[in-house]
């Protein structure tokens, strides 16, 4: 029963503490974030890799998505005789939910994870260290053109994702399940551009949370390679677990 | 021109520095030897600022570097520059750009000028026509020197360097041996090496400390370290593994 509580209070402190670093690191982020001077270079290299690079899989992400919902959705609906609908659920779920989590999820896997091995490397190896010495803020390095990458790209690639995942759905429901076309289309009208908009506010959000716990597993990596590997598994679980999460908070907030 | 002070630091619970108090004078070259492991390097991180002691004070030229903001400590840093154990190049940049890299952070010169001077410290190092290579694609021997040209691309004041000779064949040790004494000479700076390397030690130093147990336990000039009477100074110089030093950290 020692042993639990032990465990429990250990495990209680530990995460306490790492909250607390992201926080600070966070603030340190939004501070170097509207310091000067600006590198453009580095946050453009960032904005190909995470953005550019991302784009195919974003794009099969989402248009399978958008499929697969006219798949699972069409049998009820045409029990009902109101398989006319499905254009608005579709849209409603892609905009609202589909879009922005998926994406994300996606992008914590992809560039979450590449950004932590990256960081976690460049610290077993003193490359951190080396940039301190240098009078060279890690955070404004590393972490900023990240930051700025993710947060204003997520949702970027999420209006492509919802786009392909409308389409996908479009192609699924009228030309496998018979749904008329117009009726598709004409019930995406029941879509409000605060569906739209809110879904991306939902998607930056996901893009800070995934640079921000990304790069601070980079940070805290030890241990050489089997460290740097565990520091990626577990940034890409944590990012995933809080996208997840804070969708909740934030379609109570937003929606 | 460097004052240690009583300086102390654990990780987790396990004591690196216990008290250890060290003086270094500006223009010396000054050698910390000691077992791996023993906190040479943490130590050496303590000077430039990258750690932080649990107490105690370092004074650079008068001012207290434990109690400085950041900002105030990356205007000293500009006066510093440190060779690492492992070179720590930056694996996504080229030679050149790594050598270039505090020249381009932290003046505005054109890319005619930064060119030039990056071909100057290579050719201090004994390096030509690799500036486009990247680090993956150099020796060890090779990687330190380009360490060593992105030290003291800044032209510093002082000059850090980690295990300069570990890990390269004893050619090369002896020719990083030379190229810190040349630097020393051409430069006219403070240099703080740390190493467990005893022939480089004795070559380079006009002074040399043994970190013991988390305290500088002798310092001499490398003809006294070489008559020590200290049976631990005695022990890691003539490299005994029966002595007052234990078989392992």
């Amino acid at each position: 029963m020692f042993h639990f509580f032990y465990f429990l209070g250990r495990y209680c402190l530990k995460a306490v503490d790492n909250l607390g670093r992201i926080s600070m690191l966070f603030l340190e982020t939004i501070y170097w974030t509207v310091t000067p001077p600006f590198k453009k270079k580095n946050m453009l290299d960032q904005m190909v890799k995470i953005g550019i690079k991302s784009l195919p899989v974003v794009l099969i992400t989402g248009a399978f998505t958008g499929m697969v919902l006219v798949v699972q959705t069409y049998y009820q609906f045409h029990q009902l005789s109101v398989e006319s609908g499905i254009g608005a659920v579709v849209g409603f779920s892609m905009t609202r939910e589909l879009g922005p989590v998926l994406t994300a999820l996606i992008l914590a896997g992809r560039v979450g994870a590449a950004i932590t091995a990256e960081i976690g490397t460049m610290k077993v190896t003193e490359q951190v260290d080396a940039l301190q010495a240098m009078a060279v803020s890690p955070v404004k390095y590393l972490v900023v053109p990240r930051f700025i990458a993710c947060t204003a790209l997520l949702p970027i690639l999420t209006v492509f994702s919802d786009f392909t995942g409308i389409f996908g759905g479009y192609l699924v429901g009228v030309k496998m399940m018979g749904i008329h076309g117009t009726f598709f289309l004409d019930n995406l009208k029941f879509l409000d551009p605060s569906d739209i908009v809110n879904g991306l506010v939902k998607a930056s959000f996901f893009g800070m949370i995934i640079a921000i716990v990304s790069c601070y597993r980079g940070f805290i990596a030890q241990g050489g390679a089997e460290g740097v590997g565990r520091a990626t598994t577990i940034s890409v679980v944590a990012s995933c677990m809080l996208i997840l999460v804070s969708d909740f908070f934030l379609s109570v907030l937003l929606f | 021109m460097i004052d240690i002070r009583q300086v102390t630091k654990f990780f987790d619970k396990k004591k690196v520095l216990a008290k250890l108090d060290l003086k270094i004078n500006k223009g010396e070259t000054f050698v910390i030897i000691g077992r791996s492991g023993c906190g040479k390097s943490v130590l050496l991180k303590h000077i430039i600022g990258i750690l932080k002691p649990d107490s105690g004070e370092i004074m650079i030229d008068g001012r207290n570097i434990t109690t400085m903001s950041e900002r105030d400590l990356n205007t000293l840093r500009l006066r510093f520059g440190m060779l690492f154990q492992g070179a720590a190049l930056f694996d996504s940049l080229t030679v050149g750009e790594n050598v270039a890299f505090g020249l381009i952070e932290h003046q505005s010169l054109g890319k005619e000028q930064i060119y030039t001077l990056v071909k100057e410290k290579l050719a201090l190092v004994g390096l030509e026509s690799i500036e486009d290579l990247m680090p993956s694609e150099l020796s060890g021997g090779m990687k330190k020197r380009v360490g060593l040209a992105r030290a003291i691309a800044m032209n510093p004041e002082l000059i850090l360097y980690d295990e300069p000779t570990t890990g390269v064949d004893p050619i090369m040790a002896d020719a990083i041996n030379n190229l810190i004494l040349d630097l020393h000479s051409k430069l006219s700076v403070t240099s703080i090496a740390v190493t467990h390397d005893m022939r480089s030690a004795y070559r380079i130093a006009d002074r040399i400390g043994m970190l013991y147990q988390g305290k500088i336990i002798e310092i001499g000039t490398p003809d006294e370290i070489k008559n020590t009477k200290n049976p631990v100074v005695r022990q890691f110089i003539t490299g005994s593994a029966h002595g007052p030093i234990a078989g392992h950290t």
